[in-house]
């Protein structure tokens, strides 16, 4: 637990160094402030004093954002070298791989924490559901560690950040989008299996505020596979064919 | 702690990098591993850190499989890898604290060893600089520094001295020689005179296969059972010489050596020393004998000859 966390410490300490934390944080605070406050159907045409309408922007811009920041973690270590630095201490691969899972997950939960005074800005507006709020932003950070689970696998597979990129946004874009889409021309169980493998359906729910178990454990399980994969691919150097 | 290699294997699909290999190094030993480019010297030393897995065969380092107890393995090793990749955007000192925690040195010792680190590495004015900002050889420095940072008793070093200035080399030497005295280094090079200077056993490998294993002196000795001498001898005739002196007893060959108008090489058959007999032939016929000379075998030729055919 100590390793992992003087992993994580270091790789967002290299975040922050790099301005990429910073950039990160002002383009999503920018992108979802605008669309939120200003611009299309935003809250105030909501006539409701929740942030369902943030919940939805946010859904989108992290659905972007996320494979941008994992893109580096494990390919451009892969690409300099410090891999083999890495895992010639006295560290697993396990541990190597949740240490960048935290260190990005914290920067999400830092960019959503800058988004608090949202909450308050409504909240003396009107009359809001805390609750269901606070379930909003758990929902969306639920989200934002499957996406990050799948974009440290998509990182591990090459030593190209540009490459990790695109890998991680369709895979990532599979359980956003087209799941989903292909859902809705199947019947039945088919349809029903799709429609369950998608994003949206535990996402909605969930930012309404319904907790249900069953969409925990369904964000718990896309982390899980994607951090084991990861692990896995780093763990390939050990395999001789 | 000793390290124990048995039967190693590695292949990288049709191509055999390291081919059934066996060797021991015990504590407190400096081997040098030499070989040309592409012999296996890198592949064998990231087996022996657990980096990657041989096909066959078992590392031992202190008693510990490396297949079966990487963790604990690592924790014994100090690795400073071949191109010698650093976080270029940490700052020296950072970087150090970072492979001392991940290493698990004691809090309470992690500023002195650190500081210890920058002094003995010559890092004391570049230590708050970030390592992307550093010329070559601080880098390898770093590296070297980052490597025994925990204070391990298996040193592996890859191409320790590669990208230093010619002082910087020297430093690095003696620091490496001063290591061996308490530890167990393992370091490859190029640089042959570097082997001589710095180790106490040398292991030639070429393509995966280990082709000389010894002390510096005990190679010389099994490549050249013989003795080579160069003479000078001045008032006389060059050919009248040769003959003269290819015919001395425990005198294998003579000829002139070429450039020199009266300096001769003799090849002495094995165990003879004909120095006197070379007196005496040229006290009788009234020739100046001014130099007799034994050439040393060198390294170089030693490490030509195994590995060029």
């Amino acid at each position: 637990m100590k390793t992992i966390a003087l992993l994580a410490r270091k790789e967002l300490a290299s975040f922050f160094d790099s301005l990429m934390a910073y950039l990160i944080l002002a383009a999503f605070l920018g992108v979802s402030g605008f669309f939120t406050w200003w611009f299309g159907t935003d809250v105030f045409m909501r006539g409701l004093a929740d942030l369902s309408t943030f919940f939805n922007v946010a859904y989108w811009t992290l659905f972007f954002f996320i494979p941008a920041i994992t893109m580096r973690t494990i390919a451009d270590e892969r690409k300099t070298g410090t891999l083999d630095l890495l895992l010639t201490k006295a560290v697993s691969d396990r541990q190597v791989v949740a240490g960048k899972f935290f260190a990005c997950l914290i920067l999400i939960a830092l960019a959503l924490l800058c988004t608090l005074p949202y909450w308050i800005t409504i909240a003396s507006i009107g009359d809001v559901d805390n609750g269901a709020i606070a379930c909003g932003y758990l929902a969306l950070l639920c989200m934002s560690a499957a996406y990050i689970a799948i974009g440290i696998y998509a990182s591990s597979l090459t030593s190209n950040q540009i490459v990790a990129f695109l890998i991680g946004l369709v895979l990532v874009s599979l359980f956003h989008l087209a799941f989903s889409v292909m859902a809705s021309s199947f019947t039945g169980v088919t349809g029903e299996t799709l429609q369950q493998l998608s994003t949206g359906a535990h996402f909605d729910s969930m930012s309404r505020g319904i907790l249900d178990s069953r969409d925990l454990v369904w964000f718990g399980s896309i982390v899980v596979l994607g951090l084991s994969l990861a692990e896995m691919n780093l763990a390939k150097r050990l395999i001789n064919t | 702690m000793d390290i124990r290699i048995d039967h190693l294997t590695k292949r990288y699909g049709p191509q055999t990098a390291v081919d059934d290999i066996s060797f021991r190094v015990s504590a407190g030993e400096v081997l040098g591993f030499l070989g040309p480019n592409g012999a296996g010297k890198s592949t064998t030393m990231k087996m022996i850190c657990g980096l990657i897995a041989p096909n066959a065969g078992t590392i031992a380092v202190g008693g510990k499989s490396v297949a079966d107890d990487p963790d604990k393995v690592r924790e014994m090793i100090g690795y400073l890898p071949e191109s010698n990749p650093l976080y270029e955007d940490m700052p020296v000192l950072d970087l150090l604290k970072f492979a001392a925690r991940l290493q698990g040195v004691p809090r309470d010792r992690e500023t002195q060893r650190i500081r210890e680190m920058v002094e003995v590495c010559g890092l004391g004015l570049e230590k708050h600089k970030k390592i992307g900002e550093l010329s070559k050889g601080y880098r390898q420095r770093v590296g070297l520094a980052q490597a025994m940072v925990h204070d391990p008793q298996v040193l592996i070093l890859d191409e320790p001295t590669s990208g230093l200035d010619p002082n910087q080399i020297v430093e690095i030497r003696s620091l490496i020689k001063d290591l061996g005295t308490a530890k167990t280094v393992i370091f490859s090079t190029h640089i042959l005179s570097e082997v001589e200077a710095v180790c106490d056993r040398i292991l030639i490998i070429n393509r995966g296969k280990i082709v000389a294993d010894g002390a510096p002196s005990v190679l010389r000795a099994q490549s050249h059972g013989e003795q080579v001498l160069v003479v000078r001898i001045e008032d006389a005739v060059r050919d009248e010489v040769v003959a003269a002196l290819a015919v001395l007893p425990g005198v294998s060959s003579a000829a002139p050596v070429g450039g020199s108008m009266d300096a001769y090489e003799l090849h002495g058959t094995t165990g003879a020393k004909p120095a006197r007999e070379i007196f005496q032939l040229c006290a009788r016929k009234g020739w100046i004998l001014t130099e007799m000379r034994p050439v040393e075998t060198r390294l170089e030729d030693i490490f030509r000859d195994l590995t060029l055919n």
